[in-house]
């Protein structure tokens, strides 16, 4: 496994990131890196700083202290032609969806086809309805934002952040209002964008279940700090308490279930 | 696949060749190379003239799901004699990925309607009459009862809207309507001064400008201008209100949304409009004494001798009556306007939009019903 860690590049690399709104410190000297085909998850109670420490990753936000470097863009002064070149190969869902209102959902999938390739027509269309079909969204393809469900809503915006199969996806809370059957769904079309297409996650999310069967990293933010940053298992295993409060709920449930889903784990 | 080349924009190498039925592919079929030889490999496609095409996918490294849509619509870009076209040699870790890459075969899309134009253009009459002209008049009702209702009732008011709206729509809006009427006031007095000296009944000039100052211009000017300022504002902000979801709230915190948005709004226009109206009337009669003055040799002495005798309180109370009728509709539809938003940001320029042209067509309709009535009675 170690050696498997050294061929493993990390293709985002934070080192002691500080924001703040105002007077208000947010993050405070956040360090940790993300691995390439890896899905790390960022974790943390609300409030804590999660979306913003995306939207410093994705370059919507200006790094100001400290150093933000993806797929070896640096993203602290980044010139308007990088940030461009960058933006191409990023998917970002956006904790609101930020779908356009006045476009179908089909047209808001189409929009990153549409503005930045030259993809013929009948492609275009396949990959739309492609995108659609994975996230199991096909039928909702000529509704209008506001005719969805706020689950609804969350994979349309994935469905258009995945349009261009970038190498690096980010995603603020995909799960929430989303049901356990569609979930585990979800998980299961990270799963394939990971191993099928070598895609590298970044993900926010709060349900245990899916950190389980999903992460091979996880961040642990509390009130701006990182308390954590490795690989899952040891997060499993932190003496940390706020960590461990985190997961001890869902761990004793599973024990008393006597799942033993965690033991298969490597 | 390496990150690192990533920042140097990744140029993978895709190659192909043609063996006999066989198509060879090599190398990473993805969005980055298909966008780079699509074109010249689409045009070879076009000239392959067997019955049968079987892609060799042995050589192909990587495939993105831009490579798993042109494998499965290369019929379109093959000429139509082509019956077949086969995927062979599929590498073990490439199988998952058209797999779950692909869309399921022609899954039929879920029950989709689609209307005959003549179909739609009567469902557009059917509900403009059988729904939107009864939803104004229940308005209309309603907001005319909470108005009244509202008179003594202050607590269901909200606090200062009143003063606030009064503020926005009346104070706010002399600038423009004192201009606007000046200058009317000034090219009524000037189109006519010409016409008027030709038969040496200059003084007839003071009658022209005091009727219809006071009767028409005064009132239908002031209402098409509020129309456009306060009506607009009155259908976005309710239309925004709706959208975010607010009306909703009001509603389950026990608010009529009627009461507590457009009550308030129609006592401040219904007190504003007149008294608009009337400083229109002022200005737009003083323009015309201006233009008297320097073109008809009528000084201001002689002008408000002779408005004395011409103004009758009836014309005054005529322009008072539009003006009320006019607040009234410019409110209702605003608001008519507002509720019926449908669709998020682009809905409330819409109705917006909608709320600006119906009120400024109700008012001119109005004014011309109105103007029947005054002149019979
Ligand atoms: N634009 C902003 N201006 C001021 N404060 C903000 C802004 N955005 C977020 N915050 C504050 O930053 C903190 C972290 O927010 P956020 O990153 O959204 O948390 P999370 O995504 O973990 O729930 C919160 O306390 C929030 O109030
Ligand atoms: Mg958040």
């Amino acid at each position: 496994m170690n050696a498997e860690k050294q061929n493993k590049e990390a293709v985002i690399r934070v080192e002691n990131l500080s924001a703040h709104f105002g007077k208000r410190i947010i993050l405070r000297e956040v360090s940790f890196q993300a691995f390439s085909n890896e899905i790390t998850v960022i974790l943390g109670r609300s409030g804590c700083g999660k979306t913003t420490l995306l939207k410093h990753l994705i370059g919507l936000y200006p790094v100001r202290q400290g150093r933000v470097e993806v797929m070896n863009f640096s993203l602290a002064g980044i010139e308007e032609d990088d940030y461009h070149q960058f933006a191409l190969r990023i998917g970002v869902l956006f904790q609101n969806g930020a779908l356009l209102n006045s476009l179908t959902v089909a047209e808001n999938v189409a929009i990153p086809l549409e503005q930045n390739t030259h993809l013929p027509a009948s492609i275009i269309d396949y990959l739309v309805r492609l995108k659609l079909h994975l996230v199991e969204l096909e039928n909702a393809a000529d509704l209008y934002p506001t005719q969805l469900s706020g689950g609804m809503r969350k994979r349309a915006a994935l469905a258009r952040a995945i349009a261009l199969d970038p190498p690096i996806l980010f995603a603020d809370e995909p799960s929430a209002g989303l049901d356990p059957v569609t979930l585990s769904a979800l998980d299961e079309l990270f799963l394939r964008l990971k191993h099928g297409l070598g895609m590298t996650i970044l993900l926010v999310t709060h349900e245990v279940p899916s950190i389980l069967r999903l992460a091979d990293r996880v961040v642990f933010l509390d009130e701006g700090r990182v308390l954590y940053a490795g690989p899952l298992t040891g997060a499993l295993e932190s003496d940390i308490e706020p960590i461990k409060e985190f997961f001890r709920r869902e761990l004793s449930l599973r024990s008393l279930k006597g799942s033993s889903s965690l033991q298969s784990r490597k | 696949m390496s990150f690192s080349d990533l920042k140097s924009a990744p140029t993978g190498k895709l190659s192909w060749e043609f063996r006999g039925e066989e198509l060879h592919l090599r190398g990473r079929l993805d969005l980055q190379t298909l966008e780079q030889h699509r074109t010249r490999l689409e045009k070879e496609l076009r000239q392959f003239a067997r019955p049968r095409l079987q892609v060799n996918l042995q050589g192909v490294e990587y495939l993105d799901s831009v490579g798993v849509a042109f494998l499965n619509l290369l019929r379109v870009f093959l000429p139509s004699q082509v019956q077949e076209v086969t995927l062979v040699q599929i590498p073990a870790h490439l199988k998952k990925v058209l797999e779950n890459f692909s869309l399921p075969s022609q899954k039929e899309r879920r029950g989709v309607l689609r209307g005959e134009w003549l179909a739609d253009f009567g469902d557009q009459v059917y509900r403009i009459f059988q729904e939107s002209v009864p939803q104004f008049f229940y308005l209309m009702a309603d907001v005319f009862y909470w108005s009244v209702v509202d008179l003594f009732h202050s607590r269901h008011r909200r606090k200062g809207e009143f003063y606030h709206q009064g503020v926005l729509m009346g104070a706010n809006a002399i600038p423009i309507i004192g201009l606007i009427s000046l200058l009317i006031g000034l090219v009524l007095a000037l189109q006519s001064a010409a016409q008027l000296r030709q038969f040496g009944a200059n003084i007839y000039v003071v009658d022209l400008i005091v009727i219809s100052m006071t009767r028409e211009m005064g009132p239908l000017l002031t209402a098409i201008i509020v129309a456009g300022r306060s009506g607009s504002s009155i259908a976005s902000e309710i239309a925004t209100m709706v959208v975010t979801e607010e009306v909703d709230a009001l509603k389950t915190m026990a608010l009529n949304p009627l009461r507590y948005i457009v009550v308030p709004k129609m006592h401040a226009m219904i007190v504003t409009l007149p008294l608009l109206t009337f400083l229109a009337d002022v200005v737009g009669i003083f323009g015309g004494a201006i233009i008297a003055n320097i073109y008809l040799d009528i000084n201001f002495s002689i002008f408000f001798n002779r408005m004395e005798n011409v103004l009758l309180f009836r014309d005054l109370l005529t322009g008072f009556i539009k003006s009320i009728i006019f607040a009234g509709l410019i409110v209702l539809t605003g608001s008519f306007h507002g509720f019926r938003v449908k669709g998020g940001s682009e809905g409330v320029g819409r109705v917006t939009t909608a709320s600006v042209v119906t009120a400024i067509f109700l008012v001119i309709f109005a004014d011309s019903m109105l103007g029947l009535l005054f002149y019979f009675d």
